[in-house]
């Protein structure tokens, strides 16, 4: 393995000659790279693998594919009663495929129901429709407050529910991802898809949010 | 508590403990389900230690998670992993700066060969 270390200081003389050796990573890196360079030896890891899955998850997955689900499911009934029926296969159809053989579930926000998504022992998350969780959704106070006080939660991520809509929680698993189907704005009845897409949120998609609207949205969409 | 579009990881180091998981994951090493009961499993260690919950805590308790469930499963050996670690720092204290650092290096700065069972 070969690391390439730049300087991290300007060059300058008036310093020990012992410090003019390269800079050691902090405690964790070294840690990771112990882990990396002891099962690359052992032929357990390929570093050219990590290396696409990380370009993959920087690039490519992201909460992009899940707004072209869910525009999609705006658009075509039936798309969406598949993706209702059958989330993993519909979303399959798409091009989007989980890699950790989990099984999907999409669900939908009416003027009653609102979907919340949570994962409350890890970080358990759609990653193929959303790519990696936001800081938030992995923090303790968001996995503990999300099932004890979901109203004010949302309330704080600015969702003022009606005392009439019902909240359901659903807590992701390593086996089974959610994935929340907003409510299509007013206003956007001749909208295309691709136009659609650019108004779906990953917060909306987790239920911490709603998509956007026409006016909310800005731009030229 | 939020912020619409920001990078994934925060360093280096969290994206190459995240890649290497999902590829041991796909390789057979362990299931998804066995993954997410060590994660879990180190989540709550800290929380239970109060150790407060900033960003770098989750790559952290990932990072154990990910140590833990390889050293049990006798995949990497926590003997080993220190040794490379070892090895490392001395490589890169003995190499100069601008230079490329080598692992194999470390292990010659220190006088010692790589522990038996990781070698190639």
């Amino acid at each position: 393995m070969v690391m390439t270390v730049t300087r991290d200081r300007p060059m300058s003389h008036d310093h020990d000659h012992d410090h003019d050796h390269s800079h050691v990573p902090p405690e964790p890196a070294l840690r990771v790279q112990a882990l990396e360079s002891l099962l690359t030896r052992k032929g357990l890891v390929d570093p050219g693998a990590l290396e696409a899955i990380i370009e993959t998850y920087s690039n490519d997955v992201g909460p992009r594919n899940g707004a072209r689900v869910v525009a999609r499911s705006w658009v075509d009934p039936e798309y969406r009663q598949w993706l209702l029926d059958d989330a993993t296969a519909a979303i399959a159809h798409l091009g989007y495929q989980g890699r950790q053989g989990e099984h999907m579930v999409a669900v939908e926000n009416t003027d009653r129901v609102h979907n919340l998504v949570v994962c409350t022992l890890c970080s358990c998350y759609p990653w193929t429709v959303l790519g990696i969780p936001p800081t938030w959704y992995k923090s303790e106070a968001y996995r503990a407050r999300a099932v004890r006080e979901p109203r004010a939660v949302l309330r704080e991520f600015g969702l003022d529910l009606d005392d009439s809509v019902d909240i359901r929680l659903w807590d992701s698993t390593a086996e089974i991802r959610y994935l929340v189907i907003p409510q299509r704005p007013a206003g956007t009845d001749d909208w295309n898809e691709e136009a659609l897409a650019d108004l779906v949120t990953r917060d909306a998609m987790v239920g911490a949010g709603r998509a956007l609207t026409p006016d909310t949205a800005g731009g030229d969409a | 508590m939020r912020s619409d579009e920001q990078p994934p990881f925060e360093a280096p180091w969290q994206a190459q403990a995240f890649a290497m998981t999902v590829h041991l994951n796909e390789c057979g090493v362990f299931t998804w389900s066995e993954w997410a009961d060590a994660l879990a499993t180190e989540r709550k260690r800290s929380a239970d230690a109060g150790i407060a919950d900033a960003p770098d805590q989750y790559y952290l308790d990932w990072l154990r998670a990910l140590e833990g469930l390889l050293t049990r499963r006798g995949e990497a050996a926590a003997e080993d992993l220190t040794a490379f670690r070892e090895a490392w720092v001395a490589a890169y204290e003995t190499t100069p700066h601008g230079h490329p650092v080598h692992l194999e290096k470390g292990f010659e700065a220190l006088g010692k060969p790589a522990p038996e069972g990781a070698r190639r």
